[in-house]
């Protein structure tokens, strides 16, 4: 019962964090938006040609995850400001298994997440994407969720490790980069070259990008299940790690 | 009377830096204990380790009948802090830092609501409870993290420094305001401070500390005739001699190499 209070209060810190910095607002919106016009215009017209088809609705779904990935990230992550403004000690005095504390956090972080998700999916309508309206709509909310939760957990894991913010260019570069580039966000993964094809099939955020198309515009690769599955798995795995990481915190 | 604070041959090593280095002390059921000593002394060190922060590499401290290693969550229900560097979150309001306190130690609504309204208008910050912290002085900050770690009353309450950059005034309330909670609701104080006359009229016993060492413990008066001094600031000084220590900046300096390179 207190542990529900606590799960609220740490998850309700996240969103009012979130509200009040607006410059983290613009920020996050601007980029996926610079991607949806600079890639959804640029290439469309080779897309149709090679026949792709439309390619705003296939790069939509691919854009709503990347939205997603980096602010769920960067909201794991956000544990190193927590340590180097000190308050993450008071956190980790308090009497409250670091379970529940890991919990809240993460919870906090992903509704943030899907928040800005949701935003940006207004604005891929803006833009002219059209998604099927269908009953596989109702899983989108579900892939959002899992999403969120696994790379939140993710985030922390790695904060976990860490002791200062020089290290999240780092982490930017040569994680959540590379990880969004080789997703299948951008282009076809279906005749890649077996090697880049394998990365693929190892991201998790493939089974991410995959299940949004999936919900959005029938278009899939790994079909429905398997995303929801591995999602489930890898997020699973994400949230004990990042738990026994965040466990060892030392102040 | 009953020990609450055991410490036996308490060790910290940061690589091959001892900050800490074999101290044994006990700290008596509703005693203020004063934990004196110069700068990277090793007084910060020895609170992280117990109030769970930091491991240590050899030793045994036991908090209110809890031995902290083996029952770090048990041992956190019996403390409250006020840490030496800040640890506030500057994106809320006062108030918000507040509850988020009175949340994580489970206080009941109405405790919580009366005790915030009580301490916020101990530290003169009830007016200013809807504002940022990110928008307040270094002094405001300071008198509102010692209103949060007031909040609940633990057992055992550590005070890192507290009085650290407050005006005279706000010292005196607060360490009338603390002389009572201890007087009334038997709260152990621990308590670290370079204003020395400041404990010398209420702790009940002292110990000082020095390059990781405890180097005497006792009553005010005892130290005092052992040192033959007419303060406590003078036994102090007869005990630490008077060279001027690098300070915690150092040492923090030091405490990160080691973790970089035990990694």
């Amino acid at each position: 019962m207190n542990y529900l209070n606590i799960i609220f209060i740490l998850w309700l810190r996240q969103l009012k964090r979130y509200s009040r910095s607006r410059a983290r607002l613009v920020s996050s919106i601007a980029q996926p938006l610079l991607f949806l016009v600079a890639f959804g215009f640029g290439f469309g017209p080779i897309f149709a040609k090679a026949g792709g088809g439309d390619y705003i609705a296939f790069l939509a779904p691919g854009i709503i995850t990347m939205s997603m990935l980096f602010t769920s990230m960067f909201g794991g992550i956000e544990i190193i400001w927590d340590k180097q403004f000190g308050f993450l000690k008071e956190t980790l005095v308090a009497p409250v298994p670091r379970v529940v504390i890991m919990l809240g956090r993460s919870l906090g972080g992903a509704t943030v997440a899907m928040l800005q998700g949701f935003i940006i999916f207004l604005i891929t309508l803006l833009v002219g994407f059209r998604p099927e309206l269908s009953s596989q709509l109702i899983f989108a909310p579900l892939v959002m969720f899992l999403m969120c939760m696994l790379f939140t957990a993710l985030g922390t894991a790695i904060a976990s490790r860490l002791d200062d913010m020089q290290a999240f260019p780092l982490v930017m570069n040569f994680l959540i980069m590379p990880m969004f580039f080789l997703s299948g966000a951008l282009f076809p993964v279906d005749q890649l070259p077996k090697a880049l094809a394998l990365v693929v099939k190892l991201n998790p955020v493939s089974y991410g990008v995959d299940g949004m198309r999936v919900t959005l515009v029938h278009l899939g690769h790994f079909g429905l299940t398997l995303d929801l599955i591995m999602l489930t798995a890898v997020g699973t795995l994400c949230v004990a790690v990042g738990t026994l990481l965040f466990n060892r915190i030392e102040a | 009377m009953d020990s609450i604070i055991e410490v036996k041959n308490l060790v910290k090593k940061f690589g091959n830096f001892t900050a800490v280095d074999n101290v044994s002390f006990t700290v008596e059921k509703g005693q203020i204990f004063a934990f004196l000593g110069p700068n990277g002394a090793g007084k910060t060190t020895t609170i992280k380790m117990l109030t769970t922060l930091l491991e240590p590499t050899s030793g045994s401290i036991t908090l209110n009948g809890f031995n902290v290693a083996e029952f770090p969550n048990e041992t956190r229900k019996s403390f409250g802090i006020i840490f030496q560097d800040p640890s506030l979150d500057t994106e809320l309001t006062a108030y918000e830092n507040m509850e988020f306190h009175a949340v994580l130690y489970g206080l009941p609504r109405n405790i919580r609501e009366e005790r915030t309204k009580e301490l916020l208008m101990l530290v003169e910050l009830w007016d200013k409870k809807d504002n940022l912290v990110k928008n307040f002085s270094g002094g405001m900050k300071r008198r509102l993290e010692i209103a949060r770690g007031l909040l609940h009353h633990p057992a055992v309450l550590f005070m890192d420094e507290p009085t650290l950059g407050l005006d005279p005034q706000t010292r005196n309330h607060l360490w009338n305001y603390i002389h009572n909670l201890n007087k009334k609701e038997q709260i152990t104080v621990f308590v670290t401070t370079h204003y020395i006359e400041e404990v010398e009229r209420v702790a009940g016993r002292v110990a000082i500390i020095d390059h990781g060492k405890i180097i005497m413990q006792g009553s005010v008066a005892e130290l005092k005739i052992a040192t033959n001094s007419s303060d406590l600031e003078g036994a102090f000084l007869a005990l630490t001699g008077n060279t001027i220590r690098p300070d915690d900046a150092g040492l923090d300096t030091k405490r990160m190499h080691a973790k970089m390179w035990r990694r």
